[in-house]
């Protein structure tokens, strides 16, 4: 049956078929929904690593029982697991091993624009790149056949267009293949000795996937006009097809590690004059300039951001349709923490304070944009704890009592734990608070190992936080409530103040989670507001200033309380409960 | 068939994902090739939102660019305005006249603009403007927005009603299916002429 799929959801339905039965990942924006969709499947166990190295070796060893096995992640997450991916490269697998990284060209949801194919190329690995969500779905099932043919993991990189398109897809049926585990340790035993003899065969494997590269399915020429002959991929490919139609030649590359050379020089016979679309960096263009040939690529096309059809079209001369524009400038959109968001509280305490505070992945980097703006670091997952040591060392008294690192609780899980080690051990005086939503929030609600949930939302582990601070050696453990503002400044001074390295843990579920109950919206009595806009400064998206009065939009308070506590006329009142 | 092309924009958290998961359905049930590009991550948390819809006999693209839309359904005045650039010359805009004052606007940094709705009709767009939660809360729920706009957006097309019915029921959980189909008539019902 025909059907709109994501390219997520095609992934994982080409998981399925493929008969994979172990799938380990930690979500990122935008590859996070594989998983998800994958759990759905009964047959295929599912799970949220703590991070993305955890969740690539778990799948390797899975792979290594003999079981088809899978992880996905964002971009910046294969660099996180860039340890392992570079040497099961030498390895090799024992069932298939399929690795899916997203990129996220446009940066919608990410700290930077890296080109994930950098990484194929330097650890020597094949990766398949789709164009829609039925290449998405048949290419998972290459990737495997790939994989086991060759001896090695396979990369699958989505992008963001193509990870988060819904187009028409058809289903197979399902097989499973199994294999059994065989120790051999000259093969999964990496130190020199074996090593060396094992780079060799990487190389040939290289070798052997160029000539698959040269002949097999995964990539076409389609002829068109032969004026101009365009190499392209992924989500590109689409722009092009929209913008030229068959008035070119088109080569599909639909494995982006290794290029078929002598598939790129006939084709480049074929057509007058070559060019590359590709987003991000040029890598088929160096390519091509490699095989000593004259593209056109770079010099017309951007390296930053993302493509559409009337950039591609306007970057080759082509005439583009006009829109409707107004004269004035629009005020910008730019997201916002949601109404009765936990952080709220917290980083407009840290503001009044005015310490330096330095942040991490996660809805509460938010917490660096207007009103609250009280946030200056955001690097990469767990970075806050581990820079807040140096910074203090560096430092020293002047800015121990008065500089806080922010985490949230799945971020702390990922990479956070072993900053705190540096700091427990070598001993900085560091004010730590983990944002303890009880969820992983901005992917979209996944559980992490301190929610004491699985992926399916069964009873699982649960990390106790306090108890593992205090294992490392923390002394100060403090639990806060975000909502309560003054008990958060007094805890927050209290521990800044303080001769020894502490912990807060400030501890409020996500507004958005389903079991968080909603207090009715707050109302603002009109004849008790004097319009000092004194709760403006916490933020709040369902309060505005309406002819000098502040009124709470009822579709959007979820009555968190927080706007009260900064009213000193007590004009929020709240309804009768519903 | 050339490609035809529908935006949904809005705030992140108003629904608009309902909203382009029934525009697939039903376009996909009537035999045309559909693409539907979604937003995810952090823009869901409260900026601003964009769901492309298309069909036709062959998608390329998944995104519709400058110049390109046939319609733009909007939840929120000032991401009507946004997105005008991307409506064709002569595309038509069904948009809810709620105002969500953004965070420069929360903070003082910028003022909301006044009469968008009489200045997109100046510019040269067909506005279909109309008080969607009003009409939502009427249904049962202000969350119902999303069918009263699909429901005047239903207004522009030839198909019969019970291909929007069909639709509906594919795609609303079965709790929520009368209050959704209460808003969808609402909708499709009411509102100012198309111009």
């Amino acid at each position: 049956m025909k059907q709109l799929m994501l390219g997520n959801q095609a992934v994982a339905r080409g998981l399925y078929e493929a008969g994979c039965c172990f799938a380990s990942s930690y979500p990122g924006t935008p590859s996070t929904e594989i998983t998800e969709e994958l759990a759905k499947y009964d047959e295929v166990y599912c799970e949220w690593a703590p991070n993305e190295k955890v969740a690539m070796e778990a799948a390797f060893g899975a792979s290594l029982q003999g079981r088809r096995s899978f992880c996905a992640m964002k971009h910046v997450g294969l660099n996180v697991a860039a340890d392992p991916l570079y040497t099961m490269s030498y390895t090799g697998i024992n069932a298939g091993l399929v690795i899916v990284v997203a990129d996220d060209a446009g940066m919608h949801s990410s700290q930077n624009e890296q080109d994930s194919r950098h990484h194929a190329v330097a650890a020597k690995l094949p990766m398949l790149e789709p164009s829609d969500s039925q290449e998405a779905l048949e290419f998972t099932k290459l990737a495997f056949e790939i994989s086991e043919k060759f001896d090695t993991p396979v990369l699958l990189k989505m992008c963001t267009r193509v990870a988060h398109s819904q187009s028409v897809v058809e289903e197979g049926e399902r097989s499973v293949p199994e294999k059994a585990y065989e120790k051999n340790i000259a093969k999964y035993v990496m130190m020199p000795g074996n090593a060396k003899k094992r780079h060799p065969v990487v190389e040939e494997r290289t070798r052997l996937l160029k000539e698959y590269a040269e002949n097999g399915p995964v990539n076409r020429i389609e002829p068109g006009g032969t004026s101009l002959g365009i190499i392209t991929s992924s989500t590109s490919y689409q722009y092009v097809t929209e913008a030229f139609g068959d008035s070119v030649s088109i080569l599909k590359i639909g494995m982006a590690n290794p290029l078929p050379d002598q598939l790129i020089l006939d084709f480049a016979k074929q057509v007058d004059a070559l060019a590359v679309v590709e987003e991000l960096d040029p890598i088929m263009e160096n390519h091509c300039k490699a095989l000593g040939l004259t593209v056109q690529g770079k010099e017309i096309l951007p390296i930053c951001g993302e493509f559409s059809q009337n950039l591609i079209a306007k970057a080759f001369g082509k005439p583009v349709p006009e829109g409707l524009h107004l004269e004035e400038t629009l005020p910008m959109r730019p997201p916002v923490m949601c109404p009765g968001c936990p952080h709220r509280g917290l980083f407009y305490t840290l503001k009044k304070i005015g310490c330096t505070v330095l942040g991490d992945i996660g809805c509460y980097t938010l917490g660096a944009v207007a009103p609250l703006g009280s946030m200056e670091l955001c690097l990469c997952m767990g970075a806050s704890v581990s820079s807040i040591h140096g910074f203090n060392k560096m430092g020293g008294a002047e800015t121990e009592h008065h500089t806080v690192c922010v985490i949230g609780d799945s971020t702390f899980m990922h990479s956070g734990m072993t900053g705190l080690a540096n700091i427990a051990y070598n001993q900085s005086n560091s004010t730590v608070i983990i944002l303890d939503n009880s969820i992983t929030g901005m992917t979209g609600h996944q559980q992490n190992p301190t929610t004491g949930y699985n992926i399916k939302g069964d009873p699982a582990g649960k990390i106790d936080l306090e108890a593992l601070c205090r294992a490392m050696g923390f002394h100060r453990v403090a639990v806060i409530d975000p909502y309560d503002l003054a008990s958060c400044e007094q805890v927050i001074r209290e521990e800044l103040e303080a001769d020894e390295a502490s912990v807060i843990i400030s501890r409020r579920p996500c507004a958005l989670l389903k079991y968080v109950k909603k207090k009715a919206p707050l109302r603002v009595h009109p004849d008790t507001c004097r319009g000092c806009k004194a709760c403006m400064r916490i933020g709040c998206p369902a309060i505005s200033i309406r002819e000098g009065k502040a009124v709470v939009d009822a579709t959007l308070c979820i009555g968190c309380g927080v706007c009260t506590q900064m009213c000193r006329f007590g004009a929020f009142e709240g309804k009768e409960e519903t | 068939m050339e490609t035809k092309n529908i935006m949904i924009v809005g705030v992140g958290g108003q629904g608009s994902l309902l909203a382009s998961k029934l525009l697939g359905h039903l376009l996909l049930t009537q035999g045309y090739d559909v693409k539907v590009s979604e937003v995810h991550g952090m823009s869901q948390r409260g900026g601003s939102v964009v769901t492309y819809v298309r069909w036709g006999d062959r998608v390329a693209s998944p995104v519709i660019d400058e110049g390109q839309a046939d319609f733009i359904v909007s939840f929120e005045v000032l991401e009507s305005a946004r997105w005008l650039p991307y409506l064709k010359k002569d595309g038509q805009i069904v948009t809810n006249t709620q105002q969500i004052d953004p965070m420069p606007v929360v903070t003082g940094a910028a003022k909301y603009p006044e009469d968008l709705v009489q200045k997109m009709r100046a510019a040269g767009a067909k506005v279909d403007a109309m008080d969607c939660v009003s009409l939502a809360a009427e249904a049962g729920s202000v969350k119902a927005v999303n069918l009263v706009l699909l429901g005047r957006l239903s207004h522009y097309f030839d198909f019969p009603e019970e291909v929007w019915q069909e639709a509906i029921e594919a795609c609303v959980p079965e709790k929520f299916l009368q209050m959704n189909q209460r808003a969808f008539a609402l909708g499709r019902n009411e509102g100012s002429a198309g111009s």
